[in-house]
């Protein structure tokens, strides 16, 4: 709980955040930057469980807890992206979005 | 004087996210993601929640950020500039993002939340009993399956990073 | 009288048609030929012992003829309308197997010798059995319905006999054209049949024929256009009976049968399909004398006499024997028609009835030995034409006696089977119509003259030159002729008023010296021009036919009936109505089915976009679709 900020504002925060993250997903033509926009919307849904925890539930520590989790589970899935986008580079010698479109009509 | 704080973190974390998603170059993008962690590892220090803090910055900024510096250097000339999407999707992906924020913000200030003040800080002690007791409402099965899933990725990292080269040169 | 063996009749030669056709290649030829001829010569037995059965064991019961019928339902649709199948043993029905019987068995034997050596003869006697089949069901029908479909049946057959050499065009198109024609005809027909089966409810011959039955009592109860319905439907049904023998304006079709093997005509085009036409009008003679007034007829008196007169006049100047043959029969025909067209019901004025039956009966004897002779003229001379004939009475001398018996016959010189027949139609002329009686003694002039024109032309005049000497028929040809010159010799001496009369009574019947006096003398006239233009090879024919000018040209070309209705089928009816219609079908119905198909072609060209394999497309699908998901519930969910 930090005093004389209301949950509301908080909330605004981590929304911007997460569409940010979103936008970024969309819009960067790396694979790598996609990587980045994901760890932008996995934080922002972290901080909406501490928060949400923190300030409606104070005596639980579910969302506490969960959040440790949300960031194992993030670093482990970075890893493995990483090594997939470098095993890809090897076979295709580019990163850009645009050499991944294979599987379409 | 906490909320002034809060302020500041929340324009740090808010301006250096924007500049992350539209650098035009690579590095420059992940040191800004850096400087974003480091914003939310504040949010946490201030809402006295120290322990996943600590960990933000070490798992996080410590670990994540270097193993995409890493990737990049690997892939990439580091002065090379990125390409950027014609402005057409950009619009669109705006509006959507914008559209759905209305739709975020309208639900979130449409409800009332039942706040309880508090001031409790999250113990590091409690937050470990909770993770390995058996109890009801204890966190050991996850616990151990994250611990699996951790082996898991470690393996497929290393099977998948290997290439065939490696592959060759070991039965070859 | 038991008459449930009558159905073996027709079943025999269907059987033998099912065992040729199916068969024809593997049966050798000798043993098809045998197996027509023994089939056939069951069912002429089977005949002769009904119609003896008939007419002399069972004979009059209270001084009339009994009908007896073994039917059964075959579609039913009201109470009293339904369509039947079944077998209708009366005067006419027994007259006509005998008929059918004797032609087809003697054309039957002729065919062993004609087709010798021809590659489809296996065939040609399975449609030979398929056609007397069809005969058979026609002359047995017990109601209009089932005597329709043994009509088409019958102009199947003829289609696929006439059309027998079908490598050749010629055959092919006339084997078509007779199908159209009589199909067109047919229309009237149906058309008739289905009016007759609505205003009066029923099909069953019984029922519409009965003097004292409702259908006839009950004829004006409905009107169309001044003439009451069955009427209508009575003339609709003449239509169709014209079409099959040939009347004016039908008669096209008739002359080009002729390209069909020369058995063939004998059988179908002069003996048994065309008198069909005869023949529904005799089975349904009751309605017709009875209805209106006789109204029907009227038409079918005067449509037969200028049959016969338009024929006959035709028929003097054709260079074809075989054509000739044709109108000759076209102009019989009219013979026949007109005298069903002047007859009377009772007793005594039924002569014209009686008389056109009979003379049915004495013209499938002449006509068709006169065909089967000229078949033996062509086998031998391997022509068809007049200019290479000449002299052959010295090398075909049964052919020629045969030939000139018939000849005579057709001719009325007694005491030949013709003369006692055209005799009492035009008695029966004499009686009602003054004006057909006339017509009539000029057409047996003219018949008279153009039959022994042709028959001095084969077997007088000035010999021409052969390839190779022409020689008598082998003696299955010339059997059939001598069996058929002994009927046209004695089967005028049957006593046909005592067993065919319209109220199936029968009567006495008298030669009318005066007006038989006429007939012959007129025959004979005819006969003596004949001699003088054409015995010896002359040029008084020449002569004359010039200076007919004009009109010997346009009687010789048909006057252009063929031409005309050739004009009206292509320019018209082709270019005014079948080409629209294929333009629309192709255009509009094709292209309907084609835009269908062409649209989901480009439909799917341009959503297939939509899986294009980048996963930003599909990341900002999903969040669009959560988005909008989320505001449809969130308004939702405010009201």
């Amino acid at each position: 709980m930090i005093a004389g900020i209301s949950i509301y504002e908080i909330f605004t925060v981590t929304s911007i955040l997460f569409f940010i993250g979103i936008y970024g997903f969309i819009t960067r033509k790396n694979l790598i930057s996609v990587l980045i926009s994901i760890e932008l919307i996995l934080n922002a849904s972290v901080v909406n469980f501490v928060v949400i925890n923190k300030y409606l539930y104070p005596d639980m520590l579910q969302g506490v807890i969960f959040s440790i989790f949300i960031i194992a589970v993030a670093a482990a899935e970075t890893a493995l992206a990483v090594s997939i986008i470098i095993n890809l580079y090897r076979q295709i010698s580019s990163v850009e979005v645009k050499d991944t479109e294979i599987m379409k009509y | 004087m906490e909320k002034y704080i809060f302020y500041i973190l929340s324009a740090i974390i808010i301006v250096f996210a924007l500049a992350s998603v539209s650098s035009r170059k690579m590095l420059r993008s992940v040191i800004y993601l850096l400087f974003v962690l480091c914003g939310i590892a504040g949010i946490y220090f201030l809402i006295d929640y120290n322990f996943l803090a600590a960990i933000q910055l070490t798992v996080y900024a410590g670990g994540i950020v270097v193993l995409i510096i890493f990737s990049v250097l690997l892939v990439h000339h580091i002065e090379m500039e990125l390409e950027m999407v014609k402005m057409p999707r950009k619009i669109l992906t705006v509006l959507l993002c914008v559209l759905g924020l209305g739709v975020f913000l309208y639900t979130i200030y449409n409800n009332d939340f039942n706040v309880v003040e508090n001031y409790i800080t999250t113990n590091t002690s409690d937050i470990g009993t909770k993770l390995l007791s058996y109890d009801s409402g204890g966190f050991i099965l996850p616990f151990e399956v994250i611990s699996l899933l951790l082996l898991a990725s470690m393996i497929g990292a290393i099977v998948i990073a290997k290439g065939r080269k490696l592959n060759d040169k070991n039965n070859g | 009288m038991n008459i449930s063996y009558t159905i073996l009749i027709p079943l025999i030669p269907l059987a033998v048609f099912l065992l040729l056709g199916i068969n024809s290649k593997k049966i050798k030829p000798a043993i098809s030929g045998y197996i027509g001829v023994l089939g056939l010569t069951i069912s002429t037995v089977l005949s002769f012992y009904t119609a003896y059965q008939y007419f002399f064991v069972q004979g009059k019961v209270d001084g009339v003829y009994q009908t007896f019928v073994n039917k059964s339902v075959w579609m039913n649709f009201t109470e009293t309308l339904h369509i039947d199948m079944g077998v209708l043993i009366d005067p006419i029905s027994v007259m006509m197997l005998v008929v059918v019987s004797i032609v087809s068995l003697m054309v039957h034997i002729y065919s062993r010798g004609y087709m010798k050596g021809d590659d489809g003869y296996t065939r040609f006697f399975s449609f030979l059995s398929l056609f007397t089949f069809s005969m058979y069901g026609l002359v047995l029908a017990t109601n209009l319905f089932q005597i329709y479909i043994f009509w088409e049946l019958v102009g199947v057959s003829s289609f696929l006999l006439i059309g027998y050499y079908y490598t050749k065009p010629s055959a092919v198109s006339a084997a078509k054209k007779a199908f159209i024609v009589t199909r067109f005809a047919d229309l009237g027909f149906l058309i008739g049949i289905l009016i007759m089966g609505y205003f009066t409810g029923t099909y069953d011959f019984e029922t519409l024929n009965n003097p004292e039955g409702s259908v006839i009592l009950n004829w004006a109860a409905t009107s169309f256009m001044g003439l009451s319905v069955i009427t209508w439907a009575l003339i609709l049904i003449f239509i169709g009976g014209a079409g099959k023998s040939a009347m004016f304006p039908l008669h096209i079709w008739l002359p080009d049968a002729m390209e069909g093997p020369t058995p063939v005509s004998a059988l179908i085009h002069a003996a048994t399909m065309v008198v069909a036409g005869v023949f529904l009008v005799a089975r349904l003679f009751p309605m017709f004398y009875f209805v209106e007034n006789g109204f029907a007829l009227n038409v079918v008196a005067y449509v037969g006499a200028f049959s016969a007169l338009f024929a006959a006049i035709i028929a003097i100047t054709q260079t074809d024997i075989k054509r000739v043959l044709a109108f000759s029969t076209m102009s019989q025909l009219g013979y026949m028609m007109l005298a069903l067209g002047v007859s009377g019901y009772d007793g005594h004025e039924g002569v014209g009835y009686m008389a056109s039956m009979f003379h049915l009966f004495t013209h499938a004897m002449f006509k068709a030995l006169l065909f089967l002779g000229a078949g033996s003229v062509i086998h031998a001379v391997h022509s068809n034409y007049l200019k290479d004939m000449g002299g052959l009475r010295k090398y075909m001398p049964i052919t020629n006696i045969t030939f000139l018996i018939a000849a005579l016959a057709i001719a009325g010189v007694p005491p030949f089977a013709g003369f006692w027949s055209k005799d009492e139609i035009l008695v029966a002329a004499f009686e009602h119509n003054k004006l057909i009686y006339y017509i009539g003694v000029f057409v047996a002039g003219l018949t008279a003259f153009y039959m022994f024109r042709i028959y001095f032309g084969i077997f007088w005049g000035k010999e021409k030159t052969y390839e190779h000497k022409p020689h008598e028929s082998p003696l299955s040809m010339t059997f059939p002729l001598m069996v058929l010159a002994l009927l046209s010799i004695v089967g005028g001496f049957i006593p046909f008023s005592e067993f065919i009369t319209p109220d199936k009574l029968g009567f006495e019947a008298h030669l009318n010296y005066p007006l038989a006096a006429i007939a012959t003398g007129v025959g004979l006239l005819g006969i003596i021009l004949a001699w003088v233009f054409y015995k010896k090879e002359n040029s008084l024919s020449d002569k004359y036919a010039t200076a007919f000018g004009p009109f010997y040209k346009w009687t010789s070309d048909k006057f252009y009936f063929d031409e005309i209705y050739l004009f009206v089928t292509k320019k018209i009816l082709f270019n005014g109505i079948s080409r629209p219609f294929a333009w629309f079908d192709r255009n509009v119905v094709d292209a309907t089915m084609n835009l269908i198909g062409n649209s989901t072609v480009k439909t799917s060209k341009s959503i297939k976009g939509l899986q294009s394999g980048k996963f930003q497309d599909y990341a900002f699908s999903f969040v669009m679709g959560a988005v909008i998901i989320a505001i449809v519930f969130i308004y939702l969910w405010t009201n």
